[in-house]
């Protein structure tokens, strides 16, 4: 059993980076999420563990720091919300095109805009679909509790550096804020320079003594060659999606009807799938954990059981339903209920909303 | 007199310079005339000098340079435009012992990169900045750029830069001088072969103060031509340059062992 403690999930995030061995934080205060840097600079965990935390001059900077440090084979992070991860959307493309691991946290809050402070999922088509310019991908993990915002650094830093991608940790300002007790997990040792330089050969931390330099770029002016490189990108992706979908499915071995929501709401949803079952009514909760890839098979799984309609339950204006209506093919139904602009749902509105939607059935 | 022939001009008794190594083969990119390619040998030059080869990382930019990384035989970075500085940041706190340097244009240095230059700069960061000025944004064809001076002519300042519609040129070396970040700041140039002698002394300099864990950043502007793009001949665009561009921009060290120097 790890270290018990009572935690908000900014600061159990926090917590996990410096146990899991990253070498880098790099980040810019926004509310709902400063209390990671907070942590991270109180901490000292350049004492504890020889990592880096610079509060750097705009979410700009801390992306290309992410960029520039991630080229060279170190474990780099960096957290913001909404609107900061839209400045680093261009950032974000370039480490994509590069092919370089590290990981994003984004503690959704209300947009457009501005917008507010209040727990949101409104980032939801930016994270999933890409966010920036150019044809690639973000692995996206979606917590559900303050645990969750611990255990997924280590798991977001190994999928990175699996696939040499960004992953995104998305939560919201909810998870971000609340808190819970929470399992540690035990520190684990930043690499060395030397485990480093022989484990990533591509890293441009030097060129080798008798070696050949490496190049960290996303540039490439002739068309056939980026065309062969983006091949290369769909490929990864590809075997992304076959290996990396991780869900969690409630009461759904007899479930007539299924809602789908993920973080805050799938939260929300679990009381709701009780209190709807409490009234008789079949239903179940699949909560994707990855929200790319998304769990497309398992929903179409469900079809073919003869699971009658899916309600997409979110904390944004209708943006996860249409992955789940990608996915049913338009063999059920699918509707929405969502509240939004920093609105949580009441698990009671989810299942009135549930039986507007299915009272005809 | 008997014709000499390439192969006996180039007997190892008569060869007395050769191009370092860590200039690649690959043929430069830049127009004929332009100051990039004296420049890139240079830094390589005192890279290989100080037998640093191993433990350098540049970042190149965006702007005429985007392909450095083509010619500089050290390991290397490519940025977003004028993003460089974070990324060295990055690198240089990530690995305190190697040696890392950002190559970047006026565009992408001065302009759409002035917070990174700028925070970069007053973090003290320990790294060295090679900015090449020539008062115009050179790759994409010869556009108005924060240095262009007062009446020049540019494609997207074709009647010459009126200050009161475009703005003034921005001497961001000198506004750079003022940080208590910066070590040592200099402005060279590498058109005649004194000049070129002086840029490579005080880009060793700077470069050995990284080296030598001196606090602070160098920072190495070079006023280059860019007869491109000023739509001049090579040798025009230097005699333009010495008289328009030094006036304004006047070469010399701005700012040496932390302190400005005084004019």
């Amino acid at each position: 059993m790890g270290e018990l403690r009572l935690m908000k999930g900014n600061e159990a995030l926090a917590e996990a980076a410096i146990r899991a061995g990253v070498d880098g934080y790099f980040g810019y205060p926004i509310t709902p999420q400063s209390e990671v840097v907070e942590y991270l600079t109180a901490e000292k965990p350049h004492e504890r563990t020889g990592m880096v935390v610079l509060q750097a001059e705009s979410e700009v900077a801390s992306i290309n720091m992410l960029y520039g440090g991630g080229a060279t084979g170190k474990k780099v992070m960096t957290s913001s919300s909404s609107p900061g991860i839209s400045l680093m959307q261009e950032g974000l493309s370039y480490i994509a095109g590069a092919e370089i691991p590290c990981v994003v946290v984004n503690v959704v809050r209300g947009g457009p805009g501005l917008g507010d402070i209040q727990p949101a999922q409104s980032d939801y088509f930016q994270a999933v679909k890409g966010g920036g310019h150019g044809d690639y991908r973000l692995i996206v993990l979606a917590p559900s509790s303050v645990q969750e915002m611990s255990d997924f650094v280590p798991l977001a830093f190994d999928l990175a550096f699996k696939y040499r991608n960004p992953a995104m940790i998305m939560s919201d300002g909810l998870i971000g804020q609340m808190m819970e007790k929470v399992e540690l997990f035990d520190p684990m040792p930043r690499m060395t320079d030397d485990e480093i330089k022989e484990k990533y050969p591509w890293a441009t931390n030097g060129k080798p003594v008798g070696g050949e330099r490496r190049i960290i770029t996303s540039l490439d002016l002739d068309p056939h060659r980026l065309e062969d490189h983006n091949h290369h990108l769909q490929e990864k992706y590809r075997e992304v999606e076959e290996n990396e979908v991780r869900y969690e499915l409630f009461d759904c071995d007899d479930a007539e009807y299924i809602i789908v929501a993920y973080g805050s709401s799938a939260r929300v949803c679990q009381k709701s799938i009780q209190l709807a079952r409490e009234e008789g009514i079949k239903v179940g909760l699949l909560r994707p954990i990855t929200l790319w890839p998304y769990p497309k098979k398992q929903i179409r799984e469900f079809v073919d059981k003869g699971v009658k309609g899916f309600l997409s339950v979110e904390m944004s204006a209708g943006q996860m339903i249409e992955d789940i209506k990608l996915a049913v093919e338009g063999q059920a139904r699918v509707e929405y209920f969502g509240r939004y602009g920093g609105v949580i749902p009441s698990p009671e509105e989810v299942v009135e909303a549930f039986k507007n939607k299915f009272q005809e059935d | 007199m008997a014709e000499i022939t390439v192969q006996e001009i180039i007997k190892p008794e008569n060869l007395v310079y050769k191009k370092t190594p860590l200039m690649t083969d690959k043929v430069l990119s830049y127009c004929p005339g332009c100051g990039h390619g004296t420049a890139h040998r240079l830094i390589m030059e005192v890279i290989e000098e100080m037998g640093k080869e191993n433990d350098t990382i540049g970042v190149a930019p965006v702007g005429c340079s985007v392909l450095a990384y083509e010619f500089m035989n050290v390991d290397m970075q490519e940025a977003a435009h004028g993003r460089a500085p974070a990324l060295a940041t990055a690198i240089k706190r990530l690995w305190p012992d190697k040696v890392v340097f950002t190559y970047q244009g006026d565009g992408d240095l001065a302009a759409i990169g002035t917070s990174e230059t700028i925070h970069a700069c007053n973090r003290g960061e320990q790294i060295v900045i090679v900015f090449i000025n020539n008062g115009i944004y050179g790759m994409t064809g010869g556009q108005m750029a924060p240095t262009t001076l007062v009446g020049m002519k540019t494609s997207t300042s074709p009647y010459g830069r009126d200050v009161h519609l475009m703005g003034n040129p921005l001497k961001i070396t000198e506004l750079i001088a003022q940080l208590p970040g910066t070590y040592f700041v200099t402005r060279q140039a590498v058109h005649t072969p004194a000049a070129v002698r002086k840029a490579k002394r005080a880009l060793r300099k700077a470069f050995e103060n990284q080296v030598n864990n001196i606090p602070g950043l160098s920072f190495v502007e070079i006023v280059s031509n860019c007869n491109s793009g000023w739509k001049m001949t090579p040798v025009d665009a230097n005699n333009w340059m010495e008289e328009n561009m030094f006036p304004f921009y006047q070469l010399g060290d701005i700012k040496v062992d932390g302190k400005l120097v005084e004019k």
